[in-house]
């Protein structure tokens, strides 16, 4: 019998850890493009690792941190009685964490391919940082923000390493498309793993085939070939 | 009345500068580097100068002993930049649109006239991408105004131009000062462009003021 629930929950898993990308990824790109201090050279390098670290290490490390005995998953347990470890939530702290870089390393480099004197303009003209934000930055950096969106997605939605160390594989519960896979072909189920194979891969292309043709017809000449 | 006194220390030099304006143009003439767009800059709030005062029309918008410094969307000075700033992904109508706080009757009269005055009535609908040289420095101007400054600062305005549309252009710019009755302050490297425009001319080098023309 074929298990449509690792697909919705893979789905549900991204598009959650999708939303905290966007926003951790984002926000911490205005704030490093803007801020000069010491040590910047370091947190950059620290906002890279989940993307050079081997998924299982991030997974370790998350373990670490929002375990049964972690200082995260203590805190939680004792004063919100919430346990994370081992629930759907965990996989989308997971997908959120590896995901993290390519959200920040495409939003950082639309913003530093926008001419600072169209926000200099914008401020002469009386906008404030929020809306020269708004209506100047965002809209030129939509581009490189889509193509980082549809990476952190994809990669989201095929985390493996990190997700199994936190969440587990609990069929019903927290077993998303790449465990199953995983598990299938483990125990020979050579048909089952074929077909979350095809699931994933055609979810996949999809999405950035469908976010090019939309992105061309949106804007014919910046995208010649095409966001990703 | 503008009136300026600033030192900004710049890796080559330090930019010390002192001067005032009426409703008037000022040039500001010199080489290339020589700390003009810094000085507009600064003016602008754009930059913060190291020491010294910025007030216009009674107003303190930079004092470095009294710790002041008014952020550039309270100043109400308008910035014409050297390649126009034309936002790219709106037209023509937005752009010139952006910095008006109140949409009403008043704005849209200010609009049609600078559309009018400026010729570029047909434009409004067309993407900055679409516009020539000529158009795109008449609607950075009419995007200047509409914010309704009580300064216009100019950084090389007309360098971009051919020279019988440069021309055209310093003709209009001085015919705007006079309806507007605002100071501008102009920046260029170019002898004849300080001749023509100029009511006040300061020559500057190396940040600092050579020789004046009244």
């Amino acid at each position: 019998m074929f298990e449509w629930q690792p697909v919705w929950l893979s789905i549900k898993v991204a598009l959650a850890s999708l939303g905290f990308v966007v926003l951790l990824g984002v926000s911490a790109a205005y704030v490093m493009r803007r801020s000069e201090f010491t040590g910047k050279a370091a947190v950059e390098a620290v906002f890279s690792l989940p993307l050079v670290l081997p998924p299982v290490v991030t997974g370790f490390l998350l373990l670490l941190l929002i375990g049964k005995q972690g200082p995260l998953g203590r805190f939680l347990a004792d004063s919100f009685d919430l346990q994370l470890i081992f629930t759907p939530y965990a996989a989308v702290i997971a997908g959120t964490v590896v995901a993290f870089p390519l959200m920040y390393q495409s939003t950082k480099a639309a913003f530093q391919s926008i001419d600072t004197k169209l926000e200099d303009a914008a401020r002469t003209l009386g906008a404030s940082e929020w809306r020269v934000f708004w209506t100047v930055t965002l809209p030129l950096a939509w581009h490189g923000l889509l193509s980082g969106i549809v990476l952190s997605f994809s990669r989201a939605l095929g985390e493996f390493g990190a997700t199994i160390m936190v969440a587990g594989n609990i069929p019903g519960k927290t077993q998303t498309i790449p465990l199953a896979i995983y598990f299938a072909a483990e125990s020979n189920d050579m048909t089952h793993a074929g077909l979350y194979v095809l699931i994933i891969s055609l979810l996949t292309f999809s999405l950035i085939f469908g976010v090019n043709l939309w992105a061309r017809r949106k804007q014919p000449q910046a995208t010649e070939r095409g966001v990703l | 009345m503008l009136s300026v006194d600033i030192r900004c220390d710049l890796p080559d030099f330090s930019l010390d500068l002192q001067f005032q304006v009426e409703r008037d143009i000022l040039v500001l003439f010199g080489p290339s580097g020589c700390g003009k767009t810094t000085t507009l800059r600064s003016i602008a709030g754009l930059v913060k100068p190291d020491a010294g005062r910025i007030i216009l029309d009674g107003k303190v918008f930079f004092d470095a002993a009294a710790g002041i410094f008014a952020p550039p969307r309270e100043r109400q000075i308008g910035y014409m930049f050297q390649d126009f700033a034309l936002f790219p992904h709106m037209n023509v109508q937005k752009n010139i649109w952006y910095g008006v706080k109140q949409h009403g009757e008043a704005a849209q009269e200010m609009y049609e006239k600078l559309l009018g005055l400026l010729k570029i009535g047909h434009l409004g609908a067309r993407r900055v991408g679409q516009l020539s040289g000529g158009e795109k420095q008449r609607v950075a101007l009419a995007r200047a105004l509409m914010a309704e400054p009580k300064l216009l600062l100019l950084d090389e305005p007309l360098s971009s131009l051919d020279k019988a549309t440069r021309l055209e252009l310093q003709a209009e710019l001085m015919e705007m000062q006079k309806l507007w009755k605002i100071p501008f302050v102009l920046v260029t490297h170019d002898p004849d462009e300080a001749e023509t425009m100029g009511g006040k001319v300061l020559f500057l080098e190396q940040g600092r003021q050579v020789a004046a023309k009244r």
